[in-house]
C-alpha cells in the first residue's frame, strides 16, 4: 500500500518534472510561429549578408579543387526528373528546341539556344557544391559567364535581382502548379564563377543535375543554384515573384541570403 | 569550534553572472537548433565532402528480419540500436524516423529553416557575449585574478584529482578561490571549446570559404569542420554535466546563489576541522 502511493507519487513528480523541462520548448514552438518573433530572429540574416560581404570581400573566389577531389557520387536533390510534359518533350530531342529566355529591365531581351550560350564565353571550375541539409559534394562544370550573357543583353540601371523561372513543378497549389524560383543579386552574377552550367564532369549536364541549364553560384548554398532554367527575369524587387521573398525555398522559410 | 563558523565572500561580479546565465540560455538554444540542423542530414564525414558510402557517425532506421523498423547509430562501422532515442522515436504518440528526438531539438517537429533562423541568431548573441566577456576579464582582471593558473596549481593537479574523485571539496581559505581542475576546466571551455567550435562553426559557410580558405583547411576539409563543430558541441554538453553534478554536489544553493547575487558562503577552518 505504501509502497504503491510512493511509486504513485514518484511517477507524477517524474511527469511533473519532464512537463516543467518541456515548457520552455513547448513555448519556443509557440514563439516559432509568430510572426514578429521569427522576423526578429530572422533579422540576424542581414547582419550575416553585410558582416560576410564585408570582410570575405566581393570578389573572393570559391575554393576550388582537382580532378582527384571529384565526388564519386554526387547527390541529386530536389527534383531529379521534371515530370512537366512540355519539359520531357524538350528533353526527348536533347534540348534542341529549348531556349533560354532573358527578359525584364534589360535593353536587349533574349532568347538563347543551346549553342548560342556554348558560343558565350565560358569558365570550367571544380567546385564544392554545399547543401543547406549540411552535406557537400564536389564536381566539375562547364558554363557560360553569366557576366558574358548580362554584357550581350544590358541591365537597365534600375535592374536588382535576378529571378530564375524553372521547368520542375514542386507542388500544386490552388492557383495551379508550383515550378520552382530563385533569385540571385545582380552583383553575385557579374562574379567571375558564376555561370549557367551546361556541362557536369565533362559530359553534358545530365537530368538530376538540372539538365539543360543550371546556376552554379558557388559562394552560396545548394538552394541558390536553380535548375532546369527557362527563363531569366531582370527586376527591382521582388514584390511579383510569388510569396514576395525571392525564391521557392524563401518562400516556405529560408534565407534568401544563401552564404551561410 | 568557533562562534563565526562562516563569512560571505563577493565571489562573481555582475558582468559574469549575467553573462553566465545568457551563456546558459544561448548555449541551450544553439544545441537544441543545432541537433534540429543535424537531423535534415543526420551523417558525419571527414574530408572537404560527403562520402556517403562511408560517414564516421550516421543515425538512421533500419528493419529486422521480422520488418520491425529499429533506430540504429553506426559509428565507425559499429552498429548500436538506439530505438526509442535515435533514428526512431516517439513525438505525440506517433513512432517516428529521426536523427534526435523531437524532446531534443529546437523546434522539436522537423523544420530545418527555423532552426538555422533560430541557431544564426543566438549564434550572434552568444559570440557578444563571448566578446564583452572576454574584454571585462581582461580590463577587470578577472582572467588573471580568477583563471590564471599557475605552476603551483598544476602542481597540485594530482591532489586535487583525488580530493574531487572523493567528492572532499575545498573549504575555507581554500575555497575562496577557484581549484586547478575548476580553472582548467573554465579555461578550456573559454579558449579551446569555443573558439574551436565557432570556427569550425564559421567554415561550414561557403561565402566564408571563399574569402578565407584557410578555415576549411584548418580542419582538412568543411565536412572535417561540421564534425569538429558536432564533437566541440558535445564536449560543451560534457562539460555542463559534469559542472552541474559538481554545483549538486559542492553545495547547490550556495552555489546557485553565488550565481545570481553574487555573494557566496565560506565555511571557516575551524568548522572544517570539526568534521
Amino acid at each position: 500500500m505504501m509502497r504503491t502511493e510512493k511509486m504513485r507519487r514518484r511517477s507524477l513528480l517524474t511527469r511533473l518534472a519532464a512537463g516543467v523541462a518541456a515548457l520552455p520548448l513547448a513555448g519556443c514552438d509557440r514563439l516559432s510561429q509568430t510572426e514578429w518573433f521569427t522576423r526578429l530572429l530572422g533579422s540576424a540574416e542581414s547582419v550575416d549578408e553585410a558582416v560576410q560581404g564585408t570582410i570575405a570581400g566581393r570578389w573572393a573566389m570559391a575554393p576550388e579543387f582537382t580532378e582527384a577531389d571529384l565526388s564519386p557520387q554526387f547527390k541529386s536533390n530536389g527534383t531529379q526528373n521534371p515530370q512537366d510534359p512540355a519539359y520531357q518533350q524538350l528533353a526527348q530531342n536533347g534540348f534542341a528546341d529549348w531556349r533560354l529566355a532573358v527578359t525584364g529591365l534589360v535593353e536587349h531581351p533574349a532568347s538563347l539556344s543551346l549553342s548560342d550560350l556554348r558560343a558565350l564565353p565560358s569558365r570550367t571550375q571544380i567546385t564544392r557544391h554545399d547543401c543547406v541539409e549540411g552535406w557537400s559534394c564536389i564536381g566539375k562544370w562547364k558554363g557560360a559567364r553569366l557576366s558574358s550573357l548580362l554584357d550581350q543583353v544590358k541591365p537597365k540601371p534600375e535592374a536588382k535581382y535576378l529571378v530564375f523561372y524553372c521547368a520542375d513543378v514542386m507542388e500544386q497549389s490552388l492557383e495551379g502548379e508550383v515550378k520552382y524560383y530563385e533569385s540571385m543579386g545582380l552583383a553575385d552574377a557579374y562574379h567571375p564563377q558564376t555561370i549557367l552550367a551546361y556541362e557536369m564532369n565533362d559530359t553534358v549536364l545530365p537530368i538530376p543535375y538540372g539538365a539543360p541549364l543550371r546556376l552554379r553560384n558557388e559562394r552560396q548554398l545548394g538552394y541558390k543554384m536553380a535548375k532546369y532554367i527557362m527563363r531569366i527575369d531582370l527586376v527591382d524587387n521582388f514584390a511579383s515573384v510569388a510569396g514576395g521573398k525571392g525564391g521557392y525555398w524563401e518562400d516556405r522559410g529560408y534565407a534568401w541570403y544563401g552564404g551561410i | 569550534m568557533k562562534s563565526a563558523a562562516w563569512h560571505w565572500i563577493y565571489r562573481h561580479s555582475l558582468p559574469v553572472r549575467a553573462g553566465h546565465w545568457i551563456n546558459v540560455i544561448c548555449l541551450t538554444i544553439l544545441l537544441m537548433s543545432g541537433l534540429q540542423i543535424f537531423n535534415a542530414h543526420p551523417a558525419l564525414y571527414w574530408g572537404g565532402a560527403s562520402q556517403f558510402t562511408n560517414p564516421i557517425l550516421e543515425i538512421g532506421t533500419q528493419a529486422d528480419a521480422a520488418g520491425q523498423p529499429h533506430g540504429v547509430v553506426s559509428l565507425m562501422g559499429h552498429i548500436f540500436d538506439t530505438t526509442g532515442v535515435l533514428g526512431l522515436s516517439t513525438d505525440q504518440g506517433q513512432q517516428v524516423a529521426r536523427g534526435f528526438p523531437a524532446w531534443a531539438t529546437l523546434p522539436s517537429p522537423q523544420w530545418l529553416a527555423m532552426g538555422r533562423t533560430w541557431h544564426f541568431f543566438f549564434a550572434w548573441l552568444l559570440v557578444l557575449n563571448g566578446a564583452v566577456y572576454l574584454l571585462y576579464g581582461a580590463f577587470a582582471g578577472h582572467l588573471r585574478r580568477d583563471l590564471l593558473t599557475s605552476g603551483r596549481d598544476l602542481r597540485h593537479i594530482g591532489r586535487s584529482l583525488w580530493e574531487h574523485l572523493r567528492l572532499h571539496f575545498p573549504r575555507g581559505k581554500e575555497a575562496e578561490r577557484y581549484n586547478v581542475l575548476q580553472k582548467l576546466a573554465y579555461l578550456g571551455v573559454i579558449f579551446v571549446i569555443l573558439p574551436v567550435l565557432i570556427l569550425a562553426g564559421l567554415a561550414m559557410s561557403p561565402r566564408l570559404d571563399a574569402g578565407f580558405p584557410w578555415l576549411p583547411a584548418l580542419f582538412g576539409g568543411r565536412q572535417s569542420a561540421r564534425t569538429v563543430h558536432f564533437i566541440c558541441a558535445f564536449a560543451l554538453v560534457l562539460f555542463t554535466l559534469v559542472h552541474v553534478v559538481m554545483v549538486l554536489l559542492s553545495g547547490v544553493w550556495n552555489n546557485l546563489r553565488s550565481m545570481i547575487t553574487g555573494y557566496y558562503v565560506i565555511r571557516d577552518e575551524a568548522d572544517h576541522d570539526a568534521h
